[in-house]
């Protein structure tokens, strides 16, 4: 029997690794994209868990509403990113800096 | 088990909103080859229908409906009302920096409707889902709007830092909620609520979950540690754009956090007060502060705005529904003021050039004596000179935080008021006392900019002479919703 | 319905105002004129109604607060109006003065050296002129302390705005820089006194003020250790500095004589009828909590006998035809004041009423000579101007036998009240301020018909000869006409119901023990009424004293013009006090001006320059700056930067929860 405290460690490492995915990759904005993926699966992972642990239905939903929402957010971001691609000829996340101070 | 229908007649605003913003998106398609102008009034009008239906079934009561998710009540009508008036200010101002750009016309109206739309819902939504996807939906829409203008570098930048950081902060708050139902078992925030007040939650979950939403939440406000987007974004943004970043969200950001804190965890006020006093702290110091070094205006209203956030946050830490009052009235107020803020730089841009730097104001007084003037009032009432009316929305939150024993912190919000009225009155100076490099007169870009941006600033004058129906309006909302 | 009337009478003038001020280039002379004259016109015609209901019909005091500004700690800060004889009374006569000096405005400022014709000086004027009469229509229809006091600064900014209007010159600069900074010492003691009232009463409000007088009484206050004060008696004398600074008593009168710098029909509307008035209103409102305290009382009728003395006194060697009446107003300025010490409120509110008439009639009709003079003020240039202009030589005849109180006329009945109550008072002094008023009487009616024989009768001077002097046009005319009407006939409908203390009772309190009109209203009205007063005055001391003042006039300049330089030369130390002004503004000078001149230079240099400047202000905001810059060095611009911090924050902030 897996108990609920495994579940959520594996959510926990799951959010710290996207964490570390977003503020130590310096090179390509698709990983960032493909962190906040992780993020959200965190967190669908933990809502399924407890919904299990509770016996309630609603964590399901949830996760489905979250599902459905990251598609958009993916669909966006990759927009975005074809645009950072269009003006600067590069998706390297150092370059982008010229907004400071 | 048997289905009820539920109650629709609460969401009728949203749902038509939904409605003619579709019938915008299509129409756009349609109309847009022949008459220009048609996305823009079709959208004004959209927003005056919403915002009749809202008046007309104006309620004192807490209405909830949709199984418990969603709710209507005193607060969300008055917000929701600000909110629309608000965005025909901003659509005002917006057509002409549209117009003169030639760019997306037709989806920065449809973008902004849905965008409303999402605050709509955050506004009125009464469990974690519905709030959830307000935030989205409203978040999804402004990402698409900052990136509107796809040749500019510093508009794409901006979204896509925007984007990413806003991922990350929604990431946060799911996390937060995640704990939170687990830790009660309810979405529901009165259910939430309920639970919390039995006492048998385990709370190391719940702070935990608490530190997440409150992220998420400072986050979109904009507060300090989770400002870093704030300047980047409002600077890189086209100004039509900023108007709309910094204005109205605000408002929706400030139902988030009463929702959520007042509603769903007053329960946890200890736990949450805490976490506010730094954000609040770090919020006034770095608004006051690095505005000074700024020689942008976009940017230096960005950290003032931020400074902002930690006053309307001290209402909150007031922890009283006094002071949750003073708060509502504050973020009122303060999307009023940057209507005529960030609206001067669309009523003074002409053509293509921007004009958002602080040496473009210089000498204005002599280039066009009537919008210095209602710049100095903007600026003014920022910067809380008595009697306009930022005077007292400051003063109101001030003595709330007092009152609840706060003295230190109120002492540090007017020591960071006062150095913040030194950029303020910068402006001023700039205007009034230094010599142009070009000293032909500059002409407002056009009439109905000029005179809404007029009638703001002087609203600002007149409501800060008779505050009092407004403060009340404000102090009587937050009353009857509880 | 009635709350409506009063709003309108308030705001029109404002309205007006704003429209001259703000568009005064747009809607040029005539427009400017126009609309300023019809909303002083509008609240004449209503504030005569108010006047009819409240003093002619009786009706009932009405308090009412037009609008809550804000609320703090249960204290309320409104807008309202307190409406009853008194102030229907005072707001007729400012509005019915005021109407009278816009329409001689028309006339007077036609032409103006001052200024090209293109400059809109003219709509200013006239804008300044409406803005003055809300103002003081908003202090005389308050019903608290913080309207009275917004009105009571508002006039005094309107008054310096005024008296500056010629702005090139230098006298008018310096006039209205005295009118101000004098008024800011009168002022100052007039904001502690509302302060007391705050602190004790912890209220704005008039009624509740006078609600919660009889607790304060026996309380005292202790400034200096073992000296204890009644509050009362400090805080009344308090407010009553805030008067005699606007009321110009001695020793704050020094800025009235100079205000003559500004324009003559601000001479009349301002320095005559209505805001000098302004102290004496405030007292007979407040005429609950000055009863409480014999000591200001007692000091009340010695500043105001000292003022009414030697302010007349001065007015005698004046050669400046509006000196001469700004010295007389002075005067009369202290029997008024002199009567509110007696505990005379009512005859003190007479007085301002029929000295509002007879005062700018004066003045307007100084200002038609100066007019017909092309602008020329000195009197030893006039002479021999009767046949030149007969209307305003009646109109100043009148206005003159007015003021010395001549019997009959509308002076005659509020003077003689004052000087029977002060006769009639037991209050300390009351012997010696009546003795001083009495010698008043005697100088008053000296230097009036000395400027009146000068100017009308005297031999025509080269200047008159040479020049072509005629009558004034007809909006200068018309108002001396209009004001000669009440000037003669006020006093007599009006002196039974103030003697008797009916007309001002719902609004003036006076105790039993101080109630001295209605003595005088016993032993002196109530057998022959108004004609038999008059008659008996003939007869009376103060009357003999008058005429013999007027024979002496005649004497000295028309008679024998020679006299008045014997005496002159006959005692040069005399002459020479009064020509300084008994050293007022020479002791200003050296005490006020320089000394304060060396502490300014002091706290400029040592103080401000090295200590708050560089060391405070410049060396903070240098820090501050370096802290902007730092921190925003902290803002790179690298999306990895902005998540770590986000990433600190939040483990920080489970830290700062969790432990």
């Amino acid at each position: 029997m897996i108990a609920l405290s495994d579940y959520l460690v594996f959510g926990a490492v799951l959010f710290t690794i996207s964490m570390a995915g977003i503020f130590l990759n310096r090179k390509n904005i698709i990983v960032l994209l493909m962190s906040i993926e992780l993020l959200l699966l965190a967190v669908n992972t933990n809502l399924v868990a407890f919904s299990s642990y509770l016996n309630d239905v609603t964590g399901q939903i949830f996760v489905f509403f979250i599902l459905t929402v990251a598609a958009a957010e993916a669909a966006i971001g990759l927009a975005i990113i074809v645009l950072v691609f269009r003006n600067r000829k590069s998706i390297n996340v150092d370059d982008l800096n010229s907004l400071k101070g | 088990m048997n289905f009820v229908i539920p109650n629709f007649a609460p969401a009728i605003p949203e749902i038509a909103l939904l409605i003619l913003a579709s019938v915008v998106l299509i129409g756009d398609t349609i109309w847009s080859k022949r008459c220009q102008n048609a996305t823009y009034y079709a959208t004004q009008l959209s927003l005056i229908i919403v915002g009749w239906l809202i008046v007309d079934s104006f309620t004192v009561h807490q209405i909830v409906t949709f199984d418990g998710s969603f709710v209507r009540d005193t607060l969300s009508d008055v917000l929701k009302i600000f909110t629309v008036l608000i965005a025909l200010g901003i659509f005002l101002f917006a057509r002409t920096s549209m117009q003169e750009k030639k760019y997306g016309s037709g989806e920065f109206y449809v973008l902004g409707l849905f965008a409303i739309l999402g605050m709509f819902v955050m506004i009125s939504a009464y469990n974690l889902i519905t709030l959830y996807l307000g935030l989205e939906i409203m978040s999804l829409s402004l990402y698409a709007i900052i990136a509107l203008h796809r040749n500019s570098g510093v508009a794409v930048e901006a979204a896509s830092k925007y984007f990413v950081l806003g991922a990350l902060a929604t990431g946060m708050l799911l996390y937060g909620f995640s704990m939170i139902y687990g830790a009660t078992g309810e979405i529901n925030f009165d259910k939430i609520a309920a639970v919390i007040a039995t006492g048998q939650v385990d709370h190391t979950v719940l702070a935990f979950g608490v530190v997440f939403v409150v992220i998420g939440l400072i986050f979109k406000m904009g507060g300090a540690p989770f400002h870093m987007w704030v300047p980047d974004v409002y600077h890189g943004a086209p100004t039509a754009v900023t108007l709309f970043l910094g204005t109205i969200p605000k408002i929706a950001a400030f139902a988030m956090v009463y929702r959520l804190m007042v509603e769903a965890m007053p329960g946890l006020l200890k736990d949450w007060q805490q976490l506010l006093i730094i954000v609040t702290v770090l919020s006034l110091i770095v608004g006051s502060i690095v505005a000074i070094a700024q020689d942008n205006l976009k940017r230096m209203l960005a950290y003032s705005g931020i400074g902002h956030v930690g006053f309307i946050l001290l209402g909150f830490i007031a922890g009283t529904f006094d002071g949750f009052a003073s708060a509502m009235y504050y973020v009122l107020v303060y999307a009023i003021t940057g209507l005529v803020g960030f609206g001067m730089m669309i009523v003074l841009g002409k053509g293509r050039q921007e004009f958002d730097r602080i040496d473009d104001f210089k000498g204005l007084n002599a280039r066009n004596p009537w919008l210095a003037l209602m710049m100095l009032f903007a600026m003014f009432s920022m910067a809380g000179v008595p009697p306009f009316i930022g005077f007292f929305a400051k003063l109101m939150v001030i003595e709330e935080v007092v009152k609840a024993g706060f003295v230190w912190l109120a002492v540090v919000a007017v020591i960071t008021a006062v150095i913040s009225a030194f950029y303020y009155l910068r402006v001023v100076k700039v205007m009034y006392f230094d010599v142009p490099e070009d000293t032909t007169p500059i002409k407002a870009v056009n009439r109905t900019t000029q005179w809404t941006a007029s009638f703001v600033a002087i609203a600002l004058l007149v409501f800060g002479l008779i505050p009092s129906g407004f403060i009340n309006l404000c102090y009587n909302a937050v009353a009857l919703t509880h | 319905m009635l709350h409506t009337i009063l709003t309108v009478i308030l705001v029109s003038p404002l309205i007006g105002s704003m429209i001259a001020g703000l568009f005064g280039r747009q809607i040029g002379r005539k427009g400017a004129h126009t609309v300023t004259i019809l909303g002083v016109f509008i609240s004449t015609v209503l504030a005569a109604y108010v006047f009819k209901l409240f003093v002619l019909d009786g009706h009932a005091p009405y308090n009412a607060s037009l609008y809550t500004w804000f609320q703090a700690e249960g204290i309320k800060f409104e807008l309202g109006y307190m409406i009853d004889s008194l102030s229907a009374t005072m707001m007729l006569v400012v509005t019915f003065v005021s109407l009278m000096v816009h329409i001689y405005t028309i006339g007077y400022m036609d032409h103006d050296e001052d200024y090209d014709h293109d400059n809109p000086y003219y709509q200013r004027f006239f804008s300044y002129i409406s803005l003055f009469t809300f103002s003081m229509l908003s202090l005389v229809m308050a019903n608290n302390f913080l309207q009275l006091f917004f009105g009571w600064e508002a006039v005094g900014l309107v008054s310096y705005l005024l008296i500056g209007f010629y702005m090139k010159r230098e006298s008018a600069i310096q006039a209205n820089l005295k009118a101000f900074l004098v008024n800011r010492v009168g002022d100052f003691g007039f904001i502690l006194g509302i302060a007391m009232v705050f602190m004790y009463f912890g209220t704005m409000d008039y009624q509740e003020f006078f609600a919660g007088l009889n607790a304060q009484v026996g309380k005292t206050i202790s400034f200096i250790p073992g000296v204890e004060w009644s509050v009362i008696t400090v805080m009344v004398l308090l407010l009553f500095v805030g008067a005699m600074g606007k009321s110009a008593q001695i020793p704050l009168h020094v800025w009235l004589p100079e205000s003559m710098e500004g324009p003559t029909p601000i001479s009349a509307l301002i320095h005559a009828a209505t805001m000098v008035t302004a102290g004496i209103f405030m007292v007979a409102r407040l005429s609950p909590a000055y009863e409480l305290s014999e000591v200001a009382l007692s000091f009340i009728l010695i500043i105001g006998a000292l003022t009414a003395f030697f302010m007349g006194l001065l007015g005698i060697i004046q050669n400046d035809i509006k000196r001469v009446v700004a010295y007389s107003t002075l005067s009369q300025l202290g029997y008024m004041t002199a009567a509110l010490g007696a505990s005379a409120y009512a005859a003190g509110m007479f007085h301002v009423l029929t000295h509002a008439f007879f005062k700018a009639l004066l003045f307007l009709a100084a200002g038609s000579v100066i007019v017909a003079m092309h602008h020329n003020q000195d009197i030893r240039k006039m002479g021999g101007l009767k046949k030149y202009m007969p209307i305003t030589y009646w109109a100043l005849l009148i206005g003159s036998l007015a003021l010395i109180g001549f019997p009959g006329f509308a002076g005659f009945y509020s003077k003689d009240s004052i000087l029977l109550a002060v006769h009639e008072a037991d209050v300390w002094g009351s012997g010696f301020a009546y003795i001083l008023l009495l010698a008043g009487v005697f100088i008053t009616a000296f230097y009036s018909f000395r400027m009146f024989f000068i100017v009308f009768h005297g031999e025509e001077s080269e200047y008159v000869k040479n020049h072509h002097i005629k009558e004034s046009p007809w909006v200068i005319t018309f108002p001396l006409i209009m004001l000669s009407i009440p000037a003669v006939v006020i006093g007599i409908p009006l002196v039974g119901p103030i003697l008797s203390g009916s007309y001002f009772a719902d609004a003036i309190t006076v105790f039993e023990q101080h109630n001295v009109l209605h003595e005088i209203y016993m032993h002196h009205f109530v057998e022959g009424g108004a004609l038999g007063m008059a008659l008996h005055g003939f007869m009376s001391l103060p009357v003999m004293l008058a005429l013999s003042g007027v024979f002496i006039a005649w004497y000295f300049y028309i008679k024998n013009p020679a006299i008045p330089e014997k005496i002159k030369n006959a005692c040069p130390r005399g002459y020479k006090v009064l020509e300084a002004g008994y050293g007022f503004d020479k002791f200003n000078e050296i005490v006020f001006v320089k000394g304060a001149l060396k502490l300014g230079n002091f706290f400029w240099q040592k103080i401000d320059v090295k200590l708050i400047d560089t060391g405070l202000v410049t060396n903070t905001f240098m820090s501050v700056y370096n802290a902007a810059r730092a921190m925003r060095t902290m803002q790179t611009g690298y999306i990895y930067h902005y998540a770590f911090v986000m990433i600190f924050g939040l483990l920080g902030m489970l830290i700062w929860v969790l432990w």
